[in-house]
């Protein structure tokens, strides 16, 4: 039971994907331009991640080593077109603010990694609290960086403004403002990191 | 910089120059056009001079405590970062533009990357396209010259952007710097005198300067009027940023290339993005991101114009 | 199709809507190659290559297959596999041709197949030149030249940032910030400055 406690709660701090792996940048720093699609997207690379995970470690022991990296890659972007079609049906304004980088899912090294270090050598449970601890480290860190840049890109936060009289940096929803704040994180917690050691 | 470096045996001449020495020259290179431009727009350019040249001191003497290194505040690579950065800036901002600007000069354009002598790109402008992005309200409202009540009107250029018939500014007023505009750009007359003394101590060389005015000239001549080769390129010259950027900014000893081929290419360089930026970009003048482009591409440069060691391929 | 069309893409994916600057996609690499000028550039040139070849294929098998068999859902998965298929064909075509060129660039054409640029060329290309299901006039051309316009803002992106990044052995960077954090900082300045561009007309 411990184990699995574990398996969940390592994509959220000590294994972080963002932030300590620095993996699946790309979307990252597109789409964290508004907490909304922050939260957007980490919920469709979540569901991804969940998916991909369960059903590549039901047929690891099926899938010949040599054409596994092709068979992930099937099955991942079978997810991704689900998670495409859905948000296209209920939620065009998501759809719409999350551009390519919803079918780039496929190409986040995040959900492929996750399936070739984990899924494909761990039983379905293990892997499926894997991927859930991944999907939600990675919605943290999502909305972690996209709280940033929109308070202070928009003065506000999910639409609602906190403070008065504010004077918004506008560069932070801007692709440069990704940059900046990502970089700037990185050395943050370096920074930390070498004054605990 | 010159290239023939002789080298001999003892004794040497000693050359007082230092690094300090030089930056506080260039300090007193930009007086008269601190001055001018105090005149123009009256003492509101001071304070926000003022402002930038403190936060940038204070900025650098708290991260050099902070990260332990050696305090060199007092060589005034700080200062002149301040008043550069404040040069770009109009006259009528809220005091904390300023501020904040010069905090991301000095910590993002010149501290992240080790300090003096280190920084990549010229810390004014970096952060001046930041202020540039991040309040572009404030960054295009400038106030008429001689009219200290602060009524506001476009720089020559943004009126000659947005197609408007060009109020009659004759070319001794641009000369003169009797135009809407930054602190520290409009007057050509007090820029031309820093920068001779500049030349004269031998601080800087023309190559860049001289290449980049002329580039933009002949490009902006060519394809800046209605047809080919009918372009105002003396009005191009003349407003804008251009003599402060090529003489004050293109300069810089770090972020620039190292041989003369290689400051020619720079100069170039400028030159054609500066005139392509002013004909057909969104922004009314392209000085300061053409020189943080051509910035970035120096190491490029630098490698490939390497002056050859005598007797090797 | 006119000049200005093909004009106005080079800029805006050369410069203002760079791939990786204000895209952010094939970062990875851009973080991982780009402190050797040589590697940055054969990886380029691949990255470059790669890019055109897919974007002509893609744009044909979305018009000529999946458009008139109504499986445009499909998109994501078979570009996938597609590009998958063809830097692999690549591959061995050039290894069987060029061995000079193999070991120039050979070895970061495996690197590609899952490169975010690629697949992303591909979905704008879609994205871009397709309206309601119809392909616009001179779309191929259009989409064929954006693929190499983008791939032509890589090279620019990594030589610049491997040039700025070999100068930085001899810095005396604050430890914190080494490698990574300072590299995304370079890129964002640089995409400071290519903002310069933005609002380009000709």
């Amino acid at each position: 039971m411990k184990d699995l406690v574990r398996e969940f709660t390592k994509g959220i701090f000590k294994e972080n994907p963002t932030f300590v792996l620095a993996l699946g940048l790309c979307p990252t720093l597109a789409v964290s331009v508004t907490v909304a699609n922050g939260i957007g997207m980490g919920l469709a690379a979540t569901f991804v991640l969940l998916g991909s995970s369960v059903i590549i470690s039901l047929v690891r022991n099926f899938i010949p080593g040599k054409i596994r990296i092709p068979c992930f890659i099937v099955i991942i972007a079978t997810f991704v077109t689900i998670t495409e079609l859905c948000l296209k049906a209920y939620s065009p304004v998501l759809n719409r603010a999350l551009g390519i980088y919803v079918p780039l899912i496929v190409v986040n090294c995040i959900v492929l990694g996750r399936a070739e270090a984990f899924a494909c050598k761990n039983s379905v449970l293990s892997s499926l609290l894997d991927g859930l601890g991944m999907g939600v480290g990675f919605t943290i860190a999502l909305i972690m960086i996209s709280g940033i840049r929109e308070f202070l890109g928009s003065g506000q936060i999910l639409g609602h403004t906190l403070i008065k009289g504010f004077e918004p940096v506008f560069v932070f929803g801007m692709p440069s403002g990704a940059l900046l704040v990502i970089g700037l994180l990185l050395g943050l917690f370096n920074v930390l990191k070498n004054m605990k050691s | 910089m010159k290239d023939e470096f002789i080298v001999s045996g003892s004794p040497h001449i000693h050359k007082k120059n230092s690094i300090s020495r030089i930056m506080w020259a260039v300090v007193i290179s930009t007086v008269p056009a601190g001055i001018a431009g105090i005149i123009i727009f009256g003492l509101d350019a001071l304070w926000v001079t003022l402002s930038a040249v403190i936060a940038a001191v204070l900025t650098e003497l708290i991260l050099q405590v902070l990260t332990k290194k050696k305090i060199t505040v007092l060589d005034g690579s700080a200062v002149i970062t301040g008043i550069l950065l404040a040069f770009n800036l109009p006259s009528n901002v809220p005091l904390w533009l300023p501020v904040i600007g010069a905090v991301f000069s000095i910590a993002v354009g010149k501290q992240i990357f080790g300090g003096i002598g280190q920084n990549i790109f010229n810390p004014a402008l970096v952060g001046r396209v930041f202020l540039m992005a991040s309040w572009p309200k404030y960054m295009t409202t400038f106030v008429k010259p001689f009219n200290y009540d602060a009524v506001t009107s476009a720089t020559p250029l943004a009126a000659l952007k947005e197609g408007k018939v060009l109020e009659h500014i004759s070319y001794l007023d641009l000369f003169l710097g009797n135009r809407g505009g930054c602190i520290g750009e409009t007057c050509i007359l007090a820029l031309l005198i820093g920068a001779a003394f500049l030349l004269i101590k031998g601080y800087i060389t023309w190559h860049i300067p001289a290449v980049y005015i002329f580039t933009t000239a002949a490009f902006t001549y060519i394809f800046g009027g209605a047809q080919l080769f009918s372009g105002d390129w003396l009005f191009h010259i003349l407003s804008g940023g251009l003599v402060l950027g090529a003489f004050f900014m293109a300069t810089d000893y770090v972020a620039t290339p190292l041989t003369i081929r290689g400051q020619l290419i720079f100069g170039l360089g400028c030159g054609l993005l500066t005139a392509v930026i002013r004909i057909w970009g969104g922004y009314p003048e392209g000085v300061s991101y053409a020189i943080l482009m051509m910035n970035g591409a120096t190491p490029f440069i630098d490698r490939y114009t390497k002056n050859r060691v005598y007797g090797t391929k | 199709m006119s000049i200005q069309q093909f004009l106005t893409i080079f800029i805006s994916s050369v410069f203002i809507y760079n791939v990786i600057l204000s895209r952010f996609l094939g970062l990875c690499p851009f973080v991982a190659i780009s402190k050797d000028t040589k590697q940055a550039f054969a990886m380029s040139a691949a990255v470059t290559f790669v890019i055109t070849a897919s974007s002509v294929v893609t744009w044909l098998i979305y018009r000529f297959i999946l458009l008139p068999f109504n499986l445009a859902y499909l998109r994501t998965i078979s570009f996938v596999l597609i590009i998958a298929a063809l830097v692999q064909l690549i591959e061995m075509v050039i290894r069987k041709t060029s061995p000079v060129l193999y070991r120039a660039f050979g070895i970061y054409l495996t690197l590609i197949t899952t490169n975010c640029a690629v697949l992303g060329a591909a979905v704008l290309n879609v994205d871009m030149f397709f309206i309601d299901g119809y392909a616009v006039a001179g779309g191929f051309y259009y989409a064929v030249f954006q693929g190499f316009c983008m791939g032509l803002g890589y090279t620019l992106a990594m030589l610049i940032m491997s040039g700025i990044r070999e100068r930085l052995e001899l810095c005396n960077v604050p430890r914190a910030f080494k490698d990574f954090p300072l590299a995304f900082i370079i890129a964002a300045v640089l995409s400071l400055s290519f903002m310069g561009f933005s609002g380009f007309k000709f």
